[in-house]
């Protein structure tokens, strides 16, 4: 059973990278993350002391006061497991298994805006506005891409199809953040028709809420369907050129089919396996939102949670966003490799 | 995968146009990087995030070439640093004296004024400042004596438009003005019509003298400088930097940047895919699941856990970046490889008993050259938006401060929402039009490797 093996091969490679991808994380921020752990538990020990005059008093001496203060510094840090460093095979396995159970702990610093610590809290808030905004605009992408692609692709060196190919390579080299900034340059400066920062000013709570996020959104989403559809549209282009040389279209024109009902039922059908593909892995890529946009936007969403965390070196929701990020690509890969192994019957066979 | 000799793709390259049109503008970047490194000293460039260096430029000044368009003049900021000097002396008196020409011809007045000096002399000599108008009318501004000093000293200073002697002295000379002097600066009085509170335009003649009795004195460093709205061929940003020269030195920053990257990972990746692919077997499925490890690591959130843990040093980016650059080559390369390596002449080497590496170098590295141009092509413009990303977020270098860098600053202090294009477009159309001729370049060449895209 070749596909069998194949699924399973591919799943324990992908539990390694995983694995792999969490180690790595877990070991770059780990030594600065010990230290900061530290120092919170000295200055949470010291505050309590001041908050409560009563302890310091109870000592004759400052020596003696100064050992109560390091000894309860020193069973903190026990407590927390500070006191091996966090290479030990104790604390990375127990970090890791904590991981897996989807437990990633209370973040450092940063918050949801309704207050929770809680790194899947966090999570939860961000994920559904990244979805909101790279999801719809990965869709619109593919739809305006896909129709692009196979109107240029079929009639090779017209008009339609050099202004797609040189605008898909034109905008190629243009990065989408700093068109976000052009655009909130002309659609917030000059004309004044889009706010120029994405996250509304009116709480969660308001039923006015929807609205105002909607109305927000609107010049990132065009942004990155601007830059976005060129690309696709080459891309779908290439493959129905390739398609369209093959011979049982050649078959189909010479007994008369006609040109449209070639292209959008035969040709689009056989350049249907990659499209999918690509599809998939743009939608979960999608997921992950951008780093870069979600900052220009200032858009509350998972990109722009990972940047602030690694600013702040949170490792909690550092380590809980790299996992989540981590996860939804990896099974991208993996379901655009079965939809690939499903459509093109070559692989699936294992020829 | 046919074999193309290096003269077809000269030829073939040749008569592509946008392939062409891709050389032509690398050329004129590296030309650009050449005038940078020739032009601009590397110390002024060294010194991009020393705010103390930029103090003689204006704040978010826009080109000045946009008065060009404009039917009301904006006032340019001068430093005038080039004066007449002039030296007389009269029994006990020695004068020096410097003399500034301004032509100004703008419909506001300047931002300020200031005469930054550093004066060499001994005893206390006598500092005058006054201004010949194009209306002929000759306005003392200040008449002050350096402090006092036995033996020989140099000294330095500023002196501001806002002092208060200067104020004092147009106050005095009101009589001059047929409108109210209080409240107004004293470059809006200085550069005024006597009728009307308007700018008065011509010729004008700022007149430094140096009194000093029984004694040498001498002003070594004099510059005036006039403070405008407009300045230079690109203006200057909020920490009055001059933005001509970040941008300058930004394009051999971003050929450096994306060529290394991009001839660094198409080597090693085609190394380790021709290698594994030649191999076969327990290697090659071993190296390719390596493949796949770093394939699926998420490429931007490293680099940024990177750079904030390691460094963010532009080299060790440099190297982070090839750590992501080499797999998608390295998976071709691969199949390429298992591709050659059946060929007849590949084999009948093999048997002969050659070497591996030699098999490799002399049988399959040649083959794929072609493939690995453009490959290097495409991955130029990949480089240098990433960097320019990273840079974007605050992480890149602050000793080689480059576009993204550049863009970083714009968008910190909300360029876009105010309105100062010169401090968004520039950065950005040379990272796109340095991408652009990459992509370009790499089209061309690709076409020629891959001739079934462009045929139909």
């Amino acid at each position: 059973m070749a596909l069998k093996r194949y699924v399973a091969t591919r799943l324990v490679t992908m539990f390694g990278v995983l694995m792999i991808t969490l180690l790595l994380t877990i070991s770059l921020v780990g030594s600065n993350m010990d230290t900061i752990l530290k120092q919170g538990v000295t200055f949470q020990v010291r505050t309590e002391i001041t908050d409560n005059p009563a302890i310091a008093e109870s000592f004759s001496s400052v020596e003696e006061f100064e050992r109560y203060v390091q000894e309860q510094i020193e069973q903190r840090v026990r407590l927390l497991g500070l006191d091996e460093p966090w290479y030990s095979p104790q604390r990375l396995g127990l970090t890791m298994f904590k991981i897996l159970t989807l437990d990633f702990g209370h973040a450092t610093f940063l918050t949801s805006d309704l207050g929770s610590s809680d790194v899947k809290d966090i999570i939860l808030e961000k994920l559904p506005r990244t979805i909101l905004l790279f999801t719809t605009a990965t869709i619109i992408i593919s739809v305006i891409g896909i129709f692009l692609g196979a109107l240029s692709g079929s009639k090779i060196g017209s008009a339609i199809d050099r202004v797609t190919s040189s605008f898909a390579i034109i905008s190629s080299s243009f990065p989408v953040w700093w068109i976000g900034m052009l655009m909130i340059f002309v659609f917030a400066f000059i004309y004044q028709i889009f706010p120029a920062r994405a996250t509304p000013s009116i709480p969660p709570s308001d039923p006015a809420y929807i609205g105002a996020l909607l109305y927000h959104m609107a010049l990132p989403l065009i942004t990155i369907v601007m830059i976005g559809f060129g690309a696709w549209a080459y891309l779908v282009r290439n493959f129905i050129v390739g398609i369209m040389q093959e011979d049982f279209i050649l078959a189909k024109r010479t007994i008369g089919v006609r040109q449209g009902k070639i292209i959008y039922k035969h040709a689009l059908k056989n350049a249907a396996p990659p499209i999918i593909t690509i599809l998939a892995l743009s939608l979960s890529g999608s997921l992950g939102g951008a780093i870069i946009t979600e900052a220009v936007f200032d858009w509350p969403g998972m990109g722009r949670l990972y940047f602030e965390a690694i600013t702040v070196m949170d490792l909690p929701v550092i380590i809980g966003a790299t996992y989540v990020l981590t996860v939804f690509f990896l099974a991208s890969i993996f379901i655009a490799d079965l939809l690939y192994g499903y459509f093109d019957p070559r692989v699936r066979t294992g020829s | 995968m046919s074999s193309i000799t290096p003269q077809e793709i000269r030829q073939e390259f040749a008569r592509s146009g946008i392939g062409i049109a891709g050389i032509a503008i690398l050329l004129a970047l590296i030309v650009t990087s050449a005038l940078a490194v020739i032009t601009i000293p590397i110390e002024t460039f060294r010194e991009w995030n020393d705010p103390s260096s930029w103090l003689e430029y204006p704040k978010v000044a826009i080109p000045a070439w946009v008065n060009i368009f404009l039917s009301e003049k904006i006032p340019e900021h001068r430093i005038l640093d080039s004066p007449i000097v002039t030296s007389e002396t009269y029994g006990d008196i020695t004068l020096t004296s410097n003399q500034f020409g301004l032509n100004f011809n703008y419909d506001d007045f300047p931002n300020d004024m200031i005469y930054e000096f550093s004066a060499q002399y001994t005893g206390s000599p006598l500092l005058q400042i006054s201004v010949l108008r194009p209306d002929g009318k000759e306005i003392r501004l200040l008449s002050a004596s350096l402090p006092y000093s036995e033996s020989q000293t140099t000294h330095n200073e500023r002196i501001f438009s806002t002092d208060k002697t200067i104020k004092k002295n147009l106050a005095m000379q009101g009589g001059e003005f047929a409108f109210a002097l209080d409240g107004l600066s004293a470059e809006d009085v200085i550069f005024s019509q006597s009728q009307a509170h308007m700018p008065l335009k011509g010729d004008y003649i700022f007149l430094v003298n140096l009194y000093g009795v029984n004694s040498e004195s001498d002003i070594p460093e004099s510059t005036m400088i006039i403070g405008g709205k407009a300045f230079g061929v690109m203006g200057t940003d909020e920490l009055r930097r001059d933005l001509a020269v970040g941008l300058l030195w930004g394009t051999p920053l971003a050929l450096f940047i994306g060529l290394a990257v991009a001839i660094a990972s198409v080597i090693m990746g085609l190394l380790y895919g021709i290698y594994a692919g030649y191999r076969g077997m327990r290697t090659d499925e071993v190296m390719m699941r390596f493949n796949d490890v770093i394939y699926a690591l998420p490429a931007l959130p490293f680099l940024i856990i990177l750079s904030v843990t390691i460094s963010n040093s532009i080299f060790l980016m440099i190297g982070f970046l090839m750590i992501f650059g080499w797999v998608g080559i390295a998976k071709v390369a691969r199949s390429m490889a298992l591709q050659i390596k059946t060929r007849g002449y590949v084999e009948a080497a093999n048997m002969m008993g050659q070497k591996n590496s030699k098999v490799i170098l002399k049988h399959i590295l040649p083959q794929l050259l072609p493939y690995a141009f453009a490959s290097i092509a495409i991955s130029v413009p990949a480089a240098i938006t990433t960097e320019a990303g990273l840079s974007f977020l605050g992480l890149g270098d602050p000793s080689f401060p480059t576009w993204g860098q550049i863009l970083h600053d714009a968008n910190v202090y909300g360029a876009a929402a105010r309105g100062l294009w010169w401090w968004i477009v520039p950065p950005g159309m040379m990272i796109a039009v340095t991408g652009l001729a990459f992509v370009f370049i790499g089209n061309a060449l690709d076409a020629i490797v891959n001739p079934k895209l462009k045929k139909g």
